[in-house]
C-alpha cells in the first residue's frame, strides 16, 4: 500500500526514509507537538513550500526548464482565493470560485508562455519568463483597486476555517494530496517522457515525442499546482501581498529549496523546503544563542550576530552546492550505493 | 526488383555557412539492407538527419511510401516508423534499460516475444533490465540502442556506424542480430566504416564522397569486382581495409 501512495518510488536510503518520516510525523502532528503561533506559522509554511518546490522540480528538476515566473503563478492563487473571499460573502462558495478562477488564468498563462516560449533555448525562455513575471508583479501592485497595491488584501475566512488548527490541516491535507500526485505524475510515463526531455530533447524527438507539448503540459501542471500552493499560502495567512507570493526573493527562496534537496527528485523539495524554512525562521536565534556564548572571544561573536544570518545562509547554500551537488537526497542516495 | 520504400532526390543541407549535402539522389528498396560507405566528413551523418528531419534539407525532395516528408519535423517522421540508432548511441543515460525501451515502444508496452528475441541477441539488456543505462560499457550502450530501434517493428531503420568502437566478439554479434533482423522484412539503411561488416550484410550500397552519392549498386557486385572496389577504394574507401 505504501509503495502504491509513492508510485512505486521508495527513498531509496534509510537515512532518506527516516528523515522522510520525522518531516511527514512533525508536520502531521504539529498543532500538538509544538505548541504555539510561530511553529505552527512554520509548520504550515513548510506545507505550502514542499507542494511550491516540488512543482518548480517538476519543470528544473525533472524536464530541465528554468523558469521565473513561478511565484506569478503563486500569487494568482493568492490573489484569486484573496479577491473572491474580499469581495464575496467568506464562504466556501467563494474559495472555490477563487480558487478555479486563478487556477484557469494560471492554466492560459502557462500555456501561452509555455507554446510560444518553449521552442527557444533554455537562457531565452527564462528571461521570458522573468520579463511575464516583474509585468505582472507591476500589475498587481499598479491595480490597487483590485489587488490593493502594495498593501495587499486582508480578508476573512470561512467560519471553519477560523480554527488555526483546522486551516493548518486543511493545508497539510491538500499539500500531501497534491505531493503524491505529482510523485504518481514524475514515475508515470509521462514523467519518464520529461526526463528523457531533460536528458536530451533531439533524441527524444528522433523517437517521436513533441517534445514542445510535452514541455508545455509540464509548465502547465507546474503552474497549476503553485497556484493551488499560493491559494493554500493565502488562506493560512488570511492575507495576500506582493512581499508574500510575488517577491522575486521567493523565487530565490525557491531555486535554493529545490537544489539543497536535490533536482529530479520529489523528496528532494520535502528535505529543501523543511530545511531551508526551519533554517529562516530559526537560524536567527540558533546564532544569537551561539552568539551570547561566545563573548569575550574576540571576532566571533560579531561574527554569529543574528544580523549575519543570511551570510551563514549562504555559506550553507555554497557549502551544500559544492560537497552535495546532486542535492542532500542524491547524496544521501548515492550513499547506499556506494 | 524491389520497390524503393526511400528516395532522396537532389538533397542539399547547409549546416551554418557549410553546405554538406549537395545534391544527393538515393533510394532505399524496401526490405533491403542498404550500406552507405564512404570517407569521414563525406556527409553520411548529414544524409540519416536529414532523413530524419535533425537537419532540414535546403533543397530536394524526400520521398517515404508514397509521402513528401521533407519538411516534416522529426517527430512526424519518427512516427511514420522509422528508427534512428545515432552514432553517439543515444541512450538516456539516467533511464534504466527497461525504461530506454518502453520509451521507444510508441504502441504500447513491448511485446513479450519481442523482447525476447532481443534479449537472445543481446543477453546484457535481460541482465541489466533495472540497471541505469548509464551504467552500461560502450558495447551494451550500443546494443541498447539498436534494441530501442527495433522493441518494435518498423518500417525503416537508420543506423549509423553500429560497430565503431566496438571488440571484434560484438561486432560478430552485432552482425548475426542485424542478419536476423533482415529476415523480419525490415528496411534498414546502414552506415558503416567497417567494410567486412557492410559485405556481410549489404544487400544493396551507396558510396559517398564530398556530399554526393558517386556510386550505387547491388553490394555483392562491389564485393566481386576488383576493378570497382579499386576505383572506389582509390575515390574514397581506402579507411575501409
Amino acid at each position: 500500500m505504501i509503495a502504491g501512495l509513492l508510485s512505486g518510488d521508495a527513498p531509496r536510503s534509510r537515512i532518506l526514509s527516516a528523515l522522510l518520516l520525522a518531516i511527514l510525523v512533525a508536520l502531521a502532528l504539529a498543532p500538538f507537538l509544538f505548541p504555539g503561533t510561530r511553529p505552527l506559522d512554520v509548520a504550515a509554511k513548510v506545507c505550502v513550500f514542499v507542494l511550491l518546490v516540488a512543482s518548480y522540480d517538476l519543470l528544473l528538476g525533472y524536464t530541465g526548464i528554468v523558469s521565473f515566473a513561478h511565484t506569478m503563478f503563486f500569487g494568482i492563487g493568492g490573489y484569486g482565493v484573496a479577491i473572491a473571499l474580499s469581495r464575496m460573502e467568506p464562504g466556501w462558495g467563494a474559495i472555490a470560485l477563487g480558487t478555479v478562477a486563478a487556477v484557469a488564468l494560471s492554466l492560459a498563462l502557462s500555456f501561452l508562455v509555455g507554446l510560444f516560449s518553449l521552442r527557444v533555448k533554455a537562457i531565452f525562455f527564462a528571461m521570458i519568463t522573468l520579463a511575464v513575471a516583474s509585468f505582472f508583479a507591476i500589475l498587481a501592485s499598479q491595480l490597487s483597486d483590485f489587488t490593493g497595491g502594495e498593501d495587499g488584501i486582508t480578508f476573512k475566512v470561512p467560519e471553519l476555517l477560523r480554527s488555526r488548527v483546522a486551516t493548518y490541516y486543511l493545508v497539510f491535507g491538500v499539500a500531501l494530496g497534491l505531493f503524491l500526485v505529482l510523485l504518481r505524475i514524475v514515475n508515470s510515463p509521462f514523467g519518464r517522457v520529461l526526463l528523457a526531455i531533460r536528458e536530451n530533447e533531439f533524441r527524444a524527438e528522433a523517437l517521436g515525442y513533441r517534445t514542445v507539448i510535452y514541455r508545455t503540459l509540464a509548465n502547465c501542471l507546474g503552474a497549476v499546482v503553485a497556484t493551488l500552493a499560493g491559494a493554500l499560502y493565502a488562506l493560512w495567512l488570511r492575507y495576500t501581498g506582493p512581499n508574500t507570493t510575488l517577491d522575486f526573493s521567493i523565487m530565490i527562496d525557491i531555486l535554493l529549496m529545490v537544489v539543497i534537496g536535490g533536482m529530479g527528485t520529489m523528496y528532494g523539495a520535502v528535505i529543501g523546503a523543511a530545511i531551508f524554512v526551519v533554517a529562516q525562521n530559526y537560524l536567527q536565534e540558533a546564532m544569537k544563542a551561539f552568539s551570547g556564548a561566545m563573548q569575550g572571544i574576540p571576532l566571533l561573536p560579531d561574527l554569529f550576530h543574528p544580523d549575519r544570518w543570511l551570510l551563514w545562509l549562504g555559506v550553507l547554500f555554497v557549502l551544500s552546492v559544492y560537497y552535495f551537488p546532486a542535492g542532500i537526497v542524491g547524496q544521501l542516495r548515492a550513499r547506499k550505493k556506494a | 526488383m524491389a520497390e524503393n520504400l526511400l528516395s532522396l532526390s537532389g538533397v542539399h543541407t547547409h549546416i551554418g555557412h557549410y553546405h554538406i549535402l549537395q545534391g544527393v539522389d538515393l533510394v532505399v528498396p524496401r526490405g533491403e539492407l542498404t550500406m552507405l560507405l564512404g570517407r569521414n566528413g563525406a556527409g553520411k551523418t548529414t544524409a540519416l538527419r536529414t532523413i530524419l528531419g535533425l537537419w532540414s534539407a535546403s533543397a530536394g525532395a524526400i520521398r517515404f511510401e508514397d509521402s513528401d516528408i521533407t519538411q516534416r519535423d522529426t517527430p512526424a517522421i519518427a512516427n511514420l516508423g522509422i528508427a534512428y540508432v545515432p552514432e553517439s548511441m543515444g541512450i538516456f543515460a539516467g533511464l534504466t534499460v527497461q525504461e530506454n525501451l518502453v520509451l521507444a515502444a510508441r504502441r504500447g508496452p513491448p511485446e513479450e516475444a519481442r523482447l525476447d528475441w532481443i534479449f537472445r541477441y543481446f543477453p546484457p539488456m535481460k541482465k541489466f533490465w533495472d540497471l541505469p543505462a548509464g551504467n552500461l560499457s560502450g558495447g551494451q550502450k550500443q546494443m541498447l540502442s539498436i534494441s530501442r530501434a527495433i522493441v518494435e517493428p518498423r518500417k525503416l531503420v537508420l543506423i549509423d556506424e553500429p560497430t565503431k568502437g566496438l571488440a571484434p566478439a560484438i561486432i560478430n554479434n552485432l552482425i548475426e542480430a542485424f542478419a536476423e533482423l533482415k529476415k523480419t522484412d525490415t528496411t534498414i539503411l546502414m552506415v558503416e566504416q567497417n567494410f567486412h561488416a557492410a559485405k556481410s550484410l549489404g544487400d544493396s550500397v551507396a558510396v559517398m564522397d564530398a556530399g554526393r552519392i558517386v556510386h550505387a549498386g547491388r553490394m555483392a557486385d562491389l564485393a566481386t569486382d576488383d576493378a570497382l572496389q579499386t576505383r572506389l577504394l582509390g575515390l574514397s574507401l581506402e579507411a575501409h581495409q
